[in-house]
Order: C-alpha cells, then sequence, then structure tokens
C-alpha cells in the first residue's frame, strides 16, 4: 500500500468486454484511493462504467470482462490476482456489497434469519446458535422491530425498505472493511431512502466501515460523501471533497451535472441540459470523450486526451481549461453562483482556524 | 399565466374512488374520493409514495378502468358516460399518455415509422401513403429525432430516444391533454433534463395540458404550475408548486419535502428530517378538502381547520418579513 490510511488502491485499471459487435473499453484508466471510514462516491451516467470498477473490486465481473492492466491492492495484495476461492473468502468478509435491488438480492426461500446467519457460518465458522443470535442483533441494530418473531420471515413479507434494511444488515453481519454500496436506495422512495441513508451514516460512525457508494443521484452524494469522483465513459474525470465537487467543480462535465439537476429553487423556461449522449465505448473518441457533448471543449480535446490538472491537494480534474496555456473560460452563471458559495465557505473555514489560534495565543499568554 | 377561471377547467375528477377486489378480504382502497380540476394549458403535478394511488388516478382519468364512484369529467363530458365508437374515439385522441418504462411501452416486433403512426392509422388523419410518412418524419423531427431513424426498431434507441418516441406517438393524434406517469424516472440524470425540457417546449408550441405524474420532488416543483400530494389513496393538499414548497400546510407534505435529497452538501448536513405520524389519518374524523386560502386546498376535519388557518397565517407573516 502506498499511503497507511488507504484501506483500497486502485491504480491504472482497465477492463475490456469482448462481445458480439467487437471489445467494449468499458473502464479505460481508472486510479483511486479509500481511506479508513471514509465515504467515496462514484457518479455518473449508467455506462460509464461505475459498477464495473466495483465488480472488478468485488470478482464478480461477467466472464466475458478482461483484465487489461491495471491493480486494486487490498491490504498489501492485488484482487486481480486472487482466484476464484480466494475471492470467496474474502467477499462478504472484508469487502461486501450492497446492490440496487432488495427484491432480487435476497433469497426469496430462505427464511431471513439464515440469510444474516449465513457470512458468520460460513466465513467465521461460528454454530447455528451463536450465528443466529448475532444475526439477531444486527437486525435489531438496523432497526427491524419484533427482530425476534421476524427472524424466521421470508423475504417477501418484508416492504422493500425493511429488505434493504435486511441487505445491510447482511453486509454488515462480518464488520466488513470496506461496503459497496451499488444505488442502495435508487428504487426506494424518498422517506424510506432518507431512513436508509441515515441508518448507513449511523452504522458507518459504530463500525468505522469504508463505503464505496455508487449513484446517480447528486442530492445523496451530497449528503453521503465526504469525496466524489466523477465518472464519464470509463474514466474518472474529476475528484475531490464534496465540498470541492458541489461549490468549486473545474470540469464541464461535472458543471452540466450538477446544473440539469433542478433544485428547488430552480426556475425558468428550460432546464440546462447536456445535449446529445454518451459515447460508444466500442471505439471510444480521439482525445477528450467529453469533448463532443461539451460547449467548452477547445481544438486540443479532440486530438489529445487531458491529464489530471491539479486544483488543490485533494481536488484534480481532467480538463484541458485548467492547462495554464488555455484561454480564459466562463463557466455557467449557476457554476459561478457554486463558486461564490465556495470562497465565503473557505473564507469562512480560515477565518475560524484564525480565531482559534489568537485564543490558543491568549490562553499561552 | 395559467387563466384559472371556471370555463378553462379541461378535466375534474368529482369523488373518485377506485377499488380493487371489491367485496373481497383483499379489497384495495387505491384511490379513496378524490377530487381536483385541471386548467387548459397547465401542468398538473401529482406526487406521492409508491402505493399512494398516483398511478391508478392516472389510469383512471384516461379510463382504462371503469371507477368503482365518481365522476371525471373531460371537456364538459363524463368520461364513463361515452357511449358510441366516436366518442370514444374521439377522447382517445384528446387525451394522451406517456408511459415510464420507455423499454416496455413500444412493441419491439414494430418500426418506429409504424409505433408513430399507429394513433394516425386509427383515426384516419393521414390522407395518403405519403402524407403519413410526412407526418411520422415531422413528429420525429419535433421530438429531436432524425428521420432516417423511423425505419429501426426500437432496439436501436437509447432509453432517452425511446422516450423520444414515446413522446412522438402520443403528439400524433394532437391531443390536447398527456398524462405522463413518471416520465423520466426510468432515465440519466442528464437525459432527463433533455426530455423535460421537450415536454415543456411542445407545451408552450401547442398549449398542452399535463397530468405529470412523479415521485421526484425537485423535478415535478420545476415542471408543475400546480401540485397535488397524494397519500394512502387520498389527496392530502394541493396548491401552486412555488406555495407548496415554500409553506407545506399538512404534516405529510412538510415530512415529504424534508426528505428530498438537495445537490448542497451545506444543506444536507444541516439537513432534519420531519418523521410523519399516518397513524391521525386514521382516527374516525370525517375529513374532506378544504380551500383554506385561494387555490390552496388541504384536506382537514372541522376542528383541524382553525389549527391550519394558524399555520397559514404564521407563514405568510414569515413571508411578508423575509421580503
Amino acid at each position: 500500500m502506498e499511503n497507511e490510511n488507504n484501506v483500497l488502491e486502485v491504480r491504472n485499471l482497465k477492463i475490456n468486454f469482448n462481445t458480439y459487435a467487437g471489445t467494449v473499453k468499458a473502464i479505460r484508466d481508472v486510479s483511486f484511493d479509500l481511506r479508513k471510514g471514509e465515504t467515496l462516491a462514484i457518479v455518473g451516467e449508467s455506462g460509464s462504467g461505475k459498477t464495473v470498477t466495483t465488480r472488478s473490486i468485488m470478482g464478480l465481473n461477467s466472464p466475458n470482462a478482461v483484465i487489461d492492466s491495471g491493480t486494486i491492492m487490498f491490504k498489501n495484495q492485488d484482487l486481480l490476482k486472487k482466484n476464484r476461492k480466494e475471492m470467496d473468502a474474502i467477499r462478504g468478509n472484508d469487502i461486501a456489497e450492497i446492490f440496487q435491488d432488495p427484491m432480487t438480492s435476497l433469497d426469496p426461500t430462505m427464511k431471513i434469519g439464515k440469510q444474516i446467519a449465513e457470512p458468520l457460518i460460513i466465513h467465521k465458522g461460528m454454530k447455528r446458535e451463536k450465528a443466529y443470535a448475532q444475526a439477531l442483533e444486527m437486525m435489531k441494530l438496523v432497526g427491524i422491530e419484533n427482530a425476534e418473531q421476524r427472524i424466521n420471515n421470508y423475504p417477501h413479507q418484508f416492504s422493500g425498505g425493511m429488505r434493504q434494511r435486511i441487505v445491510i444488515a447482511i453486509a454488515l453481519v462480518n464488520y466488513p472493511e470496506i461496503l459497496i454500496a451499488d444505488e442502495p436506495t435508487t428504487a426506494l422512495d424518498v422517506t424510506i431512502q432518507a431512513q436508509i441513508l441515515d441508518l448507513m451514516k449511523e452504522l458507518q460512525a459504530k463500525t468505522n466501515t469504508s463505503i464505496i457508494f455508487i449513484t446517480h443521484d447528486l442530492g445523496v452524494v451530497a449528503g453521503m460523501a465526504d469525496r466524489v469522483a466523477v465518472m464519464y465513459a470509463g474514466k474518472i474525470v474529476e475528484y475531490g471533497t464534496v465540498d470541492e465537487i458541489f461549490y468549486n467543480p473545474k470540469h464541464p462535465y461535472t458543471w452540466g451535472l450538477l446544473n440539469s439537476m433542478p433544485t428547488m429553487d430552480t426556475t425558468g423556461t428550460e432546464l440546462p441540459s447536456i445535449p446529445g449522449t454518451p459515447p460508444d465505448l466500442l471505439d471510444p473518441p480521439k482525445g477528450d470523450a467529453f469533448a463532443a457533448r461539451n460547449k467548452y471543449a477547445l481544438e486540443i480535446d479532440t486530438k489529445q486526451e487531458p491529464p489530471f490538472f491539479k486544483v488543490s491537494d485533494t481536488h484534480y480534474a481532467a480538463t484541458w481549461l485548467l492547462d495554464p496555456r488555455a484561454p480564459k473560460m466562463t463557466p455557467p452563471e449557476q457554476i459561478i453562483e457554486r463558486q461564490k458559495h465556495y470562497a465565503k465557505l473557505t473564507h469562512k473555514a480560515i477565518d475560524e482556524h484564525k480565531d482559534k489560534h489568537v485564543e490558543e495565543q491568549e490562553e499561552q499568554l | 399565466m395559467i387563466d384559472y377561471s371556471e370555463e378553462n377547467k379541461v378535466l375534474q375528477v368529482e369523488h373518485l374512488k377506485q377499488y380493487f377486489n371489491m367485496g373481497k378480504p383483499n379489497e384495495v382502497r387505491a384511490v379513496d374520493d378524490i377530487s381536483f380540476d385541471v386548467y387548459r394549458g397547465e401542468t398538473f403535478g401529482l406526487v406521492g409514495e409508491s402505493g399512494s394511488g398516483k398511478t391508478t388516478v392516472g389510469r383512471a382519468i384516461i379510463h382504462l378502468y371503469e371507477p368503482t364512484s365518481g365522476k371525471i369529467i373531460f371537456d364538459g363530458q363524463d368520461v364513463s358516460k361515452l357511449k358510441t365508437k366516436q366518442q370514444k374515439q374521439h377522447f382517445r385522441r384528446e387525451m394522451q399518455m406517456i408511459f415510464q418504462d420507455p423499454y416496455a411501452s413500444l412493441n419491439p416486433r414494430m418500426k418506429v415509422k409504424d409505433i408513430v403512426a399507429e394513433g394516425i392509422d386509427i383515426n384516419h388523419l393521414a390522407k395518403d401513403d405519403a402524407d403519413r410518412t410526412n407526418q411520422v418524419e415531422e413528429l420525429l423531427e419535433t421530438v429531436g429525432l432524425n428521420k432516417d431513424h423511423s425505419s429501426r426498431y426500437p432496439h436501436e434507441f437509447s432509453g432517452g430516444q425511446r422516450q423520444r418516441i414515446g413522446i412522438a406517438r402520443a403528439l400524433a393524434v394532437q391531443p390536447q391533454f398527456i398524462i405522463a406517469d413518471e416520465p423520466i424516472s426510468a432515465l440519466d440524470v442528464s437525459i432527463q433534463a433533455q426530455v423535460v425540457n421537450l415536454l415543456k417546449k411542445l407545451q408552450r408550441d401547442r398549449n398542452l395540458t399535463y397530468l405529470f405524474i412523479a415521485h421526484d420532488l425537485s423535478m415535478v416543483k420545476y415542471i408543475s404550475d400546480r401540485i397535488g400530494v397524494m397519500h394512502y389513496g387520498r389527496m392530502l393538499e394541493i396548491a401552486s408548486s412555488d406555495e407548496i414548497y415554500a409553506h407545506p400546510l399538512h404534516d405529510y407534505t412538510a415530512s415529504l419535502l424534508s426528505a428530498v435529497p438537495v445537490p448542497d452538501p451545506e444543506y444536507e448536513r444541516a439537513r432534519v428530517q420531519i418523521p410523519y405520524d399516518a397513524s391521525k389519518e386514521f382516527d374516525g374524523k370525517p375529513r374532506k378538502l378544504v380551500e383554506i386560502a385561494p387555490h390552496h386546498w388541504i384536506r382537514a376535519s372541522e376542528d383541524e381547520l382553525p389549527m391550519y388557518q394558524k399555520r397559514l397565517q404564521e407563514k405568510s407573516r414569515t413571508k411578508k418579513i423575509e421580503n
């Protein structure tokens, strides 16, 4: 591991899918870190490669996936080099996943008590009674009422929100180091979604699990994430802390995403939308894959792929607009508003720091 | 601006009840005594959780169900009393629907031109083949597709494009009223904005009236002139979209709004979700929709009215201070 605070290091990951139509370049050089106890949100449209990235961490990609290059380091070991048996020992133990649809990710013919106890029996070699006792504790922890009776119920006897709580209980029963949540609330109503998100935050505080949170809902990201990575066409195009991405975005795709989601204050006759559709990854375009939909595209975007430019120690964006030679561009009005807010925020942070410093000095005196 | 006068009502839903499995132990009261009006040229948003009955309301309005009781009056005529074939066909021309899932709502074995032209054929709106092709190509261009697309099959299109085909099909018979049942929830964020812009543009150009059913509250707020909030098959509150978001009167509306995730980290850190206790809806008191302020309706019992009036006054007072 390059940094001891990291629980996971993904480097230069490239994954292709062999299909009848040709080779789909689904992941095109993705690198990121996951730190201890943080929530990293990966956002992007369908087909941008969010799910494929996490599937490769879990070793769950379909048989036609070919790992072209890259490493996924976990506990100083490369997960991509592990065989199926070795991955079985990690999956559900060190790394667990919550899937999108709680209706299909539970076994309809198995009582939920057994489903929650199963990871304990398999990975920890626990006896049935002990595992069930722990499963019961877990059910209470995720907020299932009458757990003693309900442990013998089948999934169909629960509502969607309750089923997702059961899925969370199964994922967390072994206290994994990494939890992957792939659109865990997309199938749920807003009120239930809010409950599940609160539950995940609460459990994370208790267990110090690192979470990779995949979603396309920027509202959910704003509430859940410590850091955000924005993916487009199989690449990460921008990453930074949640405040940096929401209040000081640099990549035009991030601008487009933020603007196309109306907030409660949005008015006017037209929503700023991103024109066109994502590129075909059978034959990714030369240069910046977003150039064709980007009204801020420069000539170089069609020729050469932009590298990551540093915005701050934690914030990087892959756009030629950040090159010192690039012409000055004015971002959309709404983004300027966000940046003004960011300026206020950072100043406030600096001021607070100053005050603290002064207070300390006074104490010393 | 929308003309909210009596004559401008295009749709009146009066005490609509839609029960399923009547008289059996598993009777479901999907819609239980709902009344509201929709005015010409406006977008009426219908929001609520899954199971609140919003889709059933939409389907009952377009007469896919026979209402258990109550009336649906469209353009001055009771929808359930349409007798002749011509009357029914006329009604179906005037009212069209856009469905949620663009993958399931287009026949995979029909070419795009035949999907779009089905309504044209049934209503004999084309003089000859050339006219039919013309109309289809024009429609495809209206919704932002290419006329070359007309001889392709649905599977060749992305989700956003398919939804455009669904919109073109609805427009083909020149309706005045469109029911859009979660038309964007299956689409990606960047594509959602495109489709919403298209729907708004078509409304301006063709003076369409929309019933927009959705659970994404920020999008509903953006597209709707007025919003009705449904819960357990009942309408709890109706008001203009600005009013309902700024000053929700009903506890359920406030709770629903407090759960909406907002793409603003600072707001999210400070967010407090308001819990809602549904049990008081079942205390047996008779409740009905009351117009508590002009165009602001709330479902309340007699003894709750003073409480809501007080809330309204407090809210308008804070509004004045803000100004």
